[in-house]
């Protein structure tokens, strides 16, 4: 079986986090290719939230390493994880609803005037900043969104998620973790929403999606991570097996077997791009 | 906002954070069009009653109009108006302050006692007593962020502290203004405008609305603080240093108390430790009548400005027309009750 | 977490017996020492009790502070309660039964609420307590045992013929500033006594408005103090410039309305009559803020409240009222350094010797 190795960007081994008698993750381990989208998916008490807060720098594992681009990170904030490039959209977005798009996209980074009223005066650019963001947003494709200057609680839950997604591809990221995107979505809003994470993974950036949607898993992603019983037992992708032995594995009604560990090839065309 | 005052005013309904109301398309009637422009911009509503009692008052009391009355008017708000400046940046952050009074008099008791036991000279008593007001703000910012205490309950623990510590300093002894530095008692001197005359306080209380609302609306902290206020969780985890935030708003809010304190020495020409009793009262009176929402994240500072200008107009325009005093008090106590309820029809978001 | 089971359940019986027996122990050990412990002879040092409105205002420390020095000079012991602000009848009751059980011999109270104190007073009667009223007597008269008061009618009659003496052949135009809308007994009677002095038919006496001399410019409140004074004074001024004389509730607030009069450039036209002596205020009056003020004499109260009931715990003797009062009358001094004929009055330095706060 011939398979072009390609080095993880992010990887982790044999993750361990216990709180207090309860083990959630018993020895995890994980890896995230260039340019793919990584979906993973567990039964509740899998461990799959643990997994994403240790990767997203919200928790620190008790034993194990995570490595990004072959070097181990220590990350003890989600700030930490943010400074090495790796982004999350958390469910419940993290987005400020009485402030404009572009104070939303900015938060936390903005930029200052040029010359001395940036300076002493600390004006911040509103003008740039007005800019940069209809520019992250069409790049995006969230068109839909008319005036930057529109407060974000007056948008739907989808241009919400718009606007998040576009904060966490903005600035620089190595990776993109979204949980649960389309949990509070309706079907057309769902749509666009796994629109917009094609089109961020066709930016170049890896995205991990943490989802319970088996649908629309299966609509996106190029590979599946299932974590069962605070371990990873099986990574699958679409093409090789359904929805049902996928859900079947998850639940352990069927043990991974020969299936697991199948890493196949990235197909022709989608090249690694940094 | 802490829990407590979540039990004691429900939140709105349908502004559940993240909701959406997604109805059918209802033409836009005049309830609705007046919605969204003061959804868009709430201080509307305060003006449009501020502007409502100038007129209404013009006619039913003579002189009210008088610019002598209304630069009047102006000066008597001056000390809860600047108080009022560093409730609204409290409750712009979802917090609230009950101890603005008693830090405001515990500072104008320091460099006043300090000037006129000790002769300091006035411009370092004048700081020293800036430097208390900004110290009891740390510690109402560090009660808050350190310890994670909710707001109300801090600042009604420090409210009684600080009062016992002015009670202590001053002996309950008022220091009069003869015996004190000329600086201190600067704020109170006139300037004249035009054919009247006006307090340099006033003139200090306006310069501060104009600096702190430029901060709010144009500098990143400005940002910052709507955001802690708004959604303190969802501002953390986009990378706001909230803790910074909170703390940093507390103390401005001590340092503003203090100048407050200044203002009041200008006005009643001496420090009297029995002064500003319903200071604390008032200055929330004056962020919620002028539009800011108690639960955070929305409002603007101008708004307080009204606000303490209704009161002021309402007081005045009542005693010049005669009405009796207990008037007085009933009409703020439906204005501010009519200011809540517009808070919550208003931030009841249609999609 | 709370365990429940029979080994928690018998230990913590076992720690509620031991301790009942301890107290037990405990009393019939104190019980055991009375005879030796304290003065000599079986009678205990005389303890007695102060209730004032609150702590902070200057009056009632003054007050506190001649209760605890005429307290040492007699030999007596003296426990000071307050309440936390004007009209907090609550903590006040509480502070009488303290006294009671504590074995108070008496006490004064200056009552926040004249009527809500009564029951309470009675209690402390009935278990033999001397209660006397200070500065505001309580309603009915009779529910104290004695009242030692300032006439608060007679002070503001005082200064209310002083002015009449200093406007004689003049227009006078009146501001008169009150203490709030609640009508208390102290206010009417200074408010109503300055008019009736300066020869203003009030009508009746027991309420502050009422009148209809077009002499009197208006009322407004100022809850008695610097603040309050200079906005009342503010908003009369605007309704008619051309008035020229104030009475005031008291001096903090006859010191805001001067402030207020200072701005408009009025302060040589207008006269500040006041109630007080206090002395920063008789201060003002030397320096020509105040025309005249009447002073009164809290520590006087003060200490003749702790020496009747000293005499009372010694003989049972209790204080007489003055005659034709039903209250002993501690006395008004009007201070001014512009005395009027027929008016009598002592100068300011009289006035500083005599002058508390």
């Amino acid at each position: 079986m011939t398979t072009t190795e390609v080095p993880p960007i992010l990887e982790a081994r044999g993750l361990v986090k216990r709180y207090g008698h309860v083990t959630a993750l018993a020895g995890t381990d994980f890896d995230l290719r260039p340019g793919e989208i990584l979906a993973v998916i567990g039964d509740n008490g899998a461990g799959k939230s643990s997994l994403i807060k240790c990767l997203s720098g919200a928790v620190v594992p008790d034993e194990g390493e995570i490595l990004l681009d072959g070097e181990p990170v220590d990350m003890r904030s989600p700030l930490d994880a943010r400074a090495v490039g790796i982004e999350t959209v958390y469910q419940t977005l993290a987005v400020s609803p009485s402030l404009d798009v572009a104070d939303n996209l900015f938060l936390g980074r903005e930029p200052r005037a040029p010359g001395v009223v940036g300076t002493v005066f600390r004006k911040l650019d509103r003008a740039k900043m007005r800019q940069e963001a209809t520019r992250h947003m069409s790049e995006l494709g969230i068109l839909t969104i008319q005036d930057i200057t529109q407060q974000v609680e007056s948008l739907s839950g989808g241009q919400r998620q718009g606007v998040a997604v576009a904060r966490a591809a903005a600035f620089g990221s190595r990776v993109i973790i979204l949980d649960e995107p389309t949990a509070a979505l309706g079907v057309k809003e769902s749509a666009h929403v796994l629109e917009l994470i094609l089109r961020v993974r066709d930016k170049g950036l890896p995205v991990i999606l943490i989802s319970h949607n088996m649908p629309q898993v299966f609509e996106v992603a190029d590979r599946i991570h299932i974590q069962r019983l605070g371990k990873r037992i099986a990574v699958v992708t679409p093409k090789t097996h359904t929805m049902n032995e996928v859900v079947a594995i998850m639940t352990g009604a069927t043990a991974p077997g020969a299936v697991a560990h199948e890493q196949p090839a990235i197909p022709a065309g989608r090249e690694e791009r940094k | 906002m802490s829990r407590l005052f979540r039990r004691l005013v429900p939140a709105p309904q349908g502004a559940e954070r993240g909701a959406t109301v997604v109805g059918p398309e209802r033409p836009a009637g005049v309830s609705t069009r007046i919605h969204d422009l003061l959804h868009a911009n709430a201080t509307l509503g305060p003006l449009f009653v501020l502007v409502l009692a100038v007129v209404i008052f013009s006619v039913t009391a003579d002189r009210f109009l008088e610019p002598g009355n209304l630069s009047l008017i102006v000066q008597q708000v001056m000390v809860v108006g600047t108080l009022g400046i560093a409730q609204t940046l409290i409750i712009l952050t979802a917090g609230i302050d009950l101890s603005v009074g008693a830090i405001m008099v515990l500072s104008s008791i320091v460099m006043a006692k300090l000037s006129a036991d000790q002769g300091v000279p006035g411009l370092l008593a004048l700081m020293i007593g800036f430097g208390v007001g900004t110290a009891c703000g740390l510690v109402n910012g560090l009660l808050v962020t350190r310890l994670r205490l909710p707001p109300f309950i801090v600042t009604l623990g420090t409210l009684n502290v600080f009062f016992a510590l002015n009670l202590y300093y001053s002996k309950s002894e008022t220091v009069r203004g003869a015996d004190m530095s000329e600086l201190l008692l600067w704020t109170g001197n006139t300037v004249d405008v035009g054919d009247t005359r006006i307090t340099y306080g006033s003139l200090l209380m306006l310069a501060l609305f104009l600096v702190v609302a430029y901060a709010l609306k144009q500098t990143a902290w400005g940002r910052h603080v709507y955001a802690s206020g708004d959604d303190q969780e969802a501002a953390r985890l986009a990378g706001v240093r909230t803790d910074r935030v909170l703390l940093s708003v507390y103390v401005v809010a001590g340092l503003i108390c203090a100048v407050a304190a200044w203002m009041l020495i200008g006005r009643i020409a001496s420090a009297s430790p029995q002064a500003g009793g319903t200071a604390n009262l008032d200055s929330i009176t004056a962020v919620v009548i002028g539009g800011t929402s108690l639960f955070g994240g929305r409002g603007l500072v101008v708004g307080t400005l009204f606000g303490a200008l209704i009161v002021g107009v309402l007081r005045n325009g009542l005693t010049l027309s005669g009405v009796d005093v207990l008037w007085q008090d009933f009409a703020v106590g439906v204005l501010i009750v009519a200011a809540v309820a517009i808070d919550q029809w208003i931030r009841r978001v249609k999609a | 977490m709370m365990r429940t089971d029979g080994l928690g359940r018998r230990a913590s019986r076992m720690v509620a017996i031991g301790s009942v027996y301890a107290l037990a122990a405990g009393f019939a050990a104190c019980g055991g020492d009375d005879a030796g412990a304290g003065g000599g002879g079986g009678d205990d040092a005389v303890m007695l009790g102060l209730i004032t409105k609150t702590e902070t205002n200057p009056f009632f420390v003054k007050m506190k502070e001649g209760a605890n020095a005429k307290a040492d000079a007699l030999g007596v012991e003296l426990q000071s309660f307050a309440g936390k602000k004007d009209g907090d009848n609550e903590s006040q009751v509480a502070a009488v039964e303290s006294l009671i059980s504590a074995g108070a011999k008496g006490f004064m109270i200056t009552p926040s609420d004249s009527e809500a104190i009564v029951p309470a007073l009675d209690k402390a009667r009935q278990a033999g307590l001397l209660v006397i009223a200070l500065d505001t007597q309580t309603e009915p008269p009779d529910a104290a045992d004695a009242t030692f008061a300032t006439d608060n009618f007679a002070a503001g009659e005082a200064i209310g013929k002083w002015a009449a003496g200093k406007f004689e052949g003049k227009d006078a135009r009146i501001a008169m500033l009150d203490l709030n809308a609640d009508g208390v007994s102290v206010d009417v009677q200074r408010d109503q006594g300055f008019l009736t002095g300066f020869g203003v038919d009030v009508g009746d006496d027991t309420k502050i408005g009422d009148e209809e001399d077009p002499r009197i410019v208006g009322h407004d409140v100022t809850d008695g103090a610097e603040e309050g004074g200079r906005t009342a004074m503010e908003n009369l001024l605007q309704r008619d410039p051309s008035l020229n004389l104030v009475y005031t509730i008291n001096e903090p607030a006859a010191a805001g309305a001067y402030e207020a009069l200072k701005a408009a450039g009025k302060e040589k036209d207008v006269t500040i009559v006041s109630v007080d002596g206090g002395c920063p205020g008789v201060k003002n009056v030397k320096s020509g803020v105040i025309g005249a003020t009447s002073q009164q004499y809290p520590l006087k109260m003060a200490e003749m409240g702790v020496e009747a009931i000293s005499e009372f715990a010694r003989s049972d003797a209790k204080p007489e009222p003055t005659a034709g009062k039903d209250f002993v009358d501690t006395g008004v001094t009007l201070i001014t350094d512009e005395p009027v004929d027929g008016v009598e009055s002592e100068d300011t330095a009289f006035g500083l010797e005599n002058c508390w706060g």
